[in-house]
């Protein structure tokens, strides 16, 4: 058998990459909304708060738990598959990771215990501030993930010495030019996509006219949040967009499938982008369009993939087809947000079944989206790792193809089987709803050592 | 600035704490799941992983703090060791994944529960093996070329790895009885002592294997331990072992503490051996501590964070132990 082990590393990479990133993308969001229902519920008193905390936290546990595995999984990848890169870039971005390691990952895990399981151990206001914690322990962590993957796409800060990088300042490094930008669009794109999971769920019960307050609570404040997140995230994206015309011209080519610099800025709502014959096909355009997005001026000009070599172009079609979808559901979600709150205004929102059908079905769309931005982002800077310094065939581990391809084999197996049964349990809990009251469960350690200790030594020596 | 900080010495004595609270703690942990088959009983289980769900997470983050750490201020021993152990890594990986997610599973599965049960013990033996597998993997040396690994997919698998694999499968059971004795009430706590006896004396064998196996096989590591005057002052090792290992055994009479600390006592003696028979190396006869290390302005940067870091996470990782301290009843289940 004759497998290329770069193609295969790649493959596994953004594989078990893009499993992870599904439940980060809706951790992040679902900690910081358990978080507020938390203080909601400590300072106004109201029981639903505390009822909707208590169902949320449920399936943030399955979802988080998921998303540790995974993660775990990835921070060995850059050792099995990319030991090249590793060692080149170690000195870099190796850091930014331990850092991760240290300011994030230990606090959500941490307190993540007393969140779930601290409720009659700990005085209300650490098990509050425990939630809190782990919001932000969770958007810490993509501060400097995300950073190590700016990096990659707009290196600064460093010089090499024989190959190898070496920091020189590491301000510029981890604020590095297309940071701030990803950051802020990846955050608010975790936010939007719990905040859509949230909305379908209120609809979902509201139709099956169950749980009626509760989902009220839920639909009001989700249209609340994403009626101001999601028109945002169109001008985040817009403005990172600009600064990667910047600094990866070619992604943006691809992504607008612009393949002369000398033509004009043509918006191709579908084209068939053919790398053969260097243009599109089938292509419905707005005139001017993109040289109006990217320049602000009709006759802008920008730089089109002919002015590089084709081995220095990243894959086209993938580019562009992601970037059209994530963007489309972008607009989607910014009418589904503008006309719930408009519904809402009415005073009509719990009336129009209709909506709230579409809503209750659209939980998807921000895991969707943000597939679909990932692809754009890392398809779009090939054939680099880093960008103009390490290409991707250069980074790979000295590993034979079957290694890869049977690991990637059990990959596929195995995170097939094991995370849909966990989205299964997730719909199970969701179908079971926000139930009971939100008070403390019954005790099960015991508060007392003395007496446990004397209760079990009575217990071992009945068993003699 | 005067003092000249020695960083990789620094930071192989921190990435050394980092992989020891790695052992101890998710040792405990992988050790319960490799007990869960000796009991039937649906109420037992459920009490014996109420006692380690606050835990499991932060136990975990220690193994990528441990793999981080590696790359952070070792790059070059990361980029040889993961593509020559890979096969392990990937299975421990993957057996990770199993037993991880059991933890929320079996509490929400109706029918599946069986089968997660089995997921978790099956996970934590494999996971343990393979930790095993790529100690011994590790101190048996891989073959470089270049700085890059040279060898097979399957260098690593020998009888002396595969000895390793099961000696630390052995260790974290007995972890992981140990800790039963302690956290429980009840059978359970009653049961794990003749378990914890038992897995005390395959532990003190598999140690006595592996002790006498490597100064055999490897001429560096018999010099280092026998050669005078060393052999006056490293004597130490084997004989506070022998204590650990008698207290362990005289302790395990009754429900307590006191064996779980034994038992990390253990670990930590096994471990203060292998690092005494390697020292200065990180990958045995390729590269050494110094030689791994990351650039100096790397190091510096990340021992700032650590400095300040590193304490905090202990603190509190203290405090959630400190919340959860006591015994877990019978019949308890775990919740949120
Ligand atoms: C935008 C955010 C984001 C991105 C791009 C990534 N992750 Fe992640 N990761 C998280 C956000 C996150 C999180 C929110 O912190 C998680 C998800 C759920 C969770 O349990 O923590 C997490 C968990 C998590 C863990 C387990 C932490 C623990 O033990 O608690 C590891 C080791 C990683 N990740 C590693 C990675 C690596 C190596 C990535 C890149 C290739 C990566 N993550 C991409
Ligand atoms: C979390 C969301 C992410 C997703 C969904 C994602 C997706 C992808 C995809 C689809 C690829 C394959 C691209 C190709 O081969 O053409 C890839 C490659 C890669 N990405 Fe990402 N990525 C993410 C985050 C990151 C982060 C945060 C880093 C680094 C810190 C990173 C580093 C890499 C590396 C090293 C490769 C391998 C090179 C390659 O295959 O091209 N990625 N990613
Ligand atoms: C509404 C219009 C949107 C625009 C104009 C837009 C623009 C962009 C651009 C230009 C990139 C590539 C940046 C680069 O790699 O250099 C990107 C990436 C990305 N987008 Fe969007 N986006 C939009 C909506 C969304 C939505 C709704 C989501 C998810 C909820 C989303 C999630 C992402 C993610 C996760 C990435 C990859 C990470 C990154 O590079 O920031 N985007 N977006």
């Amino acid at each position: 058998m004759d497998f290329d082990p770069v193609l295969l590393a790649r493959l596994q990479f953004a594989f078990t990459v893009s499993f992870h990133i599904i439940f980060p993308s809706f951790t992040i969001g679902l900690a910081a909304y358990i978080a507020t229902l938390e203080v909601l519920w400590v300072s106004t008193g109201k029981e639903r708060y505390g009822r909707l905390a208590v169902f949320w936290t449920k399936i943030f546990a399955v979802s988080f738990g998921m998303g540790v595995v995974s993660g775990i999984v990835l921070s060995y990848q850059f050792g099995t598959n990319w030991s090249r890169f590793s060692a080149a870039f170690g000195n870099v971005v190796g850091p930014l990771m331990g850092y991760e390691v240290l300011s994030a990952f230990f606090l959500e895990a941490t307190f993540l215990g007393i969140m779930l399981f601290g409720v009659n151990r700990v005085p209300k206001w650490l098990h509050v501030t425990s939630a809190v914690v782990v919001a932000i322990g969770t958007a810490l962590s993509a501060f400097w993930i995300l950073s190590a993957n700016s990096w990659m796409q707009t290196p600064q800060g460093h010089e090499m010495r024989n190959g190898v990088a070496h920091a020189v300042d590491w301000f510029a490094i981890i604020f590095n030019p297309s940071f701030p930008y990803r950051f802020a669009h990846m955050l608010n794109a975790a936010y939007l996509t719990a905040g859509f999971v949230v909305l379908a769920v209120g609809a979902r019960y509201l139709i099956a006219n169950r749980f009626d307050e509760d989902a009220r609570t839920m639909v009001r404040m989700a249209i609340g949040l994403l009626a101001v997140l999601a028109p945002l995230q169109l001008f985040i994206g817009d403005q990172h967009g600009l600064n990667t015309l910047k600094y990866q011209p070619m992604k943006i080519a691809a992504m607008e499938a612009h393949w002369d610099s000398n033509a004009r800025g043509d918006f191709h709502i579908f084209a068939w982008p053919d790398e053969k014959t260097e243009s599109n096909k089938f292509a419905i355009s707005i005139p001017y369009g993109s040289s109006i997005l990217l320049t602000h001026s009709l006759d802008g000009k920008f730089p089109g993939l002919k002015d590089v070599p084709p081995d220095q172009r990243p894959p086209v079609a993938n580019v562009f087809f992601a970037f059209r979808i994530m963007v489309g559901l972008g607009l989607l979600m910014i009418a589904a947000a503008l006309f719930g709150a408009y519904l809402w205004w009415r005073g009509r929102l719990f009336e129009t079944r209709w909506y709230l059908r579409i809503v209750a079905h659209g939980w998807w769309v921000g895991f969707v989206a943000i597939l679909a931005g990932w692809i754009v982002t890392e398809n779009g800077r090939q054939p680099w790792l880093v960008q103009g310094i390490m290409r991707t065939a250069e980074a790979a581990s000295p590993v034979s193809a079957q290694a890869v391809l049977t690991s990637l084999v059990l990959f596929v197996v195995v995170y097939t089987f094991v995370f849909s049964l966990g989205i299964y349990y997730i719909n199970r809990l969701i179908e079971k709803g926000p139930s009971g009251q939100a008070v403390a469960p019954p005790e099960t350690i015991a508060q007392r050592p003395m007496a446990a200790a004397r209760d079990a030594g009575r217990q071992a020596l009945r068993e003699t | 600035m005067g003092i000249e900080l020695d960083l990789p010495t620094i930071w192989a004595v921190i990435i050394g704490i980092a992989v020891a609270m790695y052992v101890i703690l998710d040792g405990f942990d992988l050790g319960i799941g490799m007990l869960f088959p000796m009991t039937e009983n649906e109420r037992e289980r459920e009490q014996m992983i109420t006692s380690i769900a606050p835990f499991w997470d932060g136990n975990e983050t220690w193994l990528v703090m441990g793999g981080v750490g590696l790359f952070v201020v070792f790059p070059a021993a990361y980029a040889i060791i993961m593509p020559a152990l890979y096969i392990p890594v990937i299975i421990m990986l993957l057996a990770l994944v199993f037993r991880g997610v059991t933890f929320e599973f079996r509490g929400i599965a109706r029918t599946g529960k069986f089968f997660w049960d089995c997921a978790f013990s099956a996970g934590s033996m494999l996971a343990a093996y393979c930790q095993g597998v790529i100690l011994g993997g590790l101190l048996q040396g891989v073959k470089v070329v270049d700085g890059q690994f040279a060898g097979s997919a399957i260098d690593w698998a020998t009888p002396f790895a595969i000895t390793c694999g099961l000696g630390v499968m052995a260790g974290y059971a007995l972890l992981g009885a140990t800790w039963l004795a302690m956290k429980m009430e009840g059978p359970v706590a009653a049961r794990a002592l003749g378990q914890g006896r038992v897995l005390l004396l395959v532990v003190l064998l598999f140690m006595a294997i592996v002790s006498i196996w490597t100064p055999m096989t490897i001429p560096r590591i018999a010099d280092r331990w026998f050669s005078t005057p060393n052999i006056y002052y490293l004597s130490v090792v084997p004989v506070l072992t022998a204590l650990a290992g008698a207290g362990a055994w005289y302790w395990l009479a009754k429900p307590n503490a006191k064996p779980f600390f034994c038992a990390i006592a253990l670990f930590l003696l096994g471990y203060a051996g292998l690092a005494i028979s390697n020292y200065p190396y990180l990958v045995p006869d390729v590269l050494t501590i110094r030689q791994a290390a990351a650039a100096e302005g790397s190091q510096r940067f990340m021992l700032i964070g650590t400095a300040i870091l590193l304490p905090l996470t202990l603190a509190y990782t203290a405090l959630v132990y400190w919340v959860f301290r006591g015994r877990v009843r019978e019949g308890a289940t775990y919740h949120h």
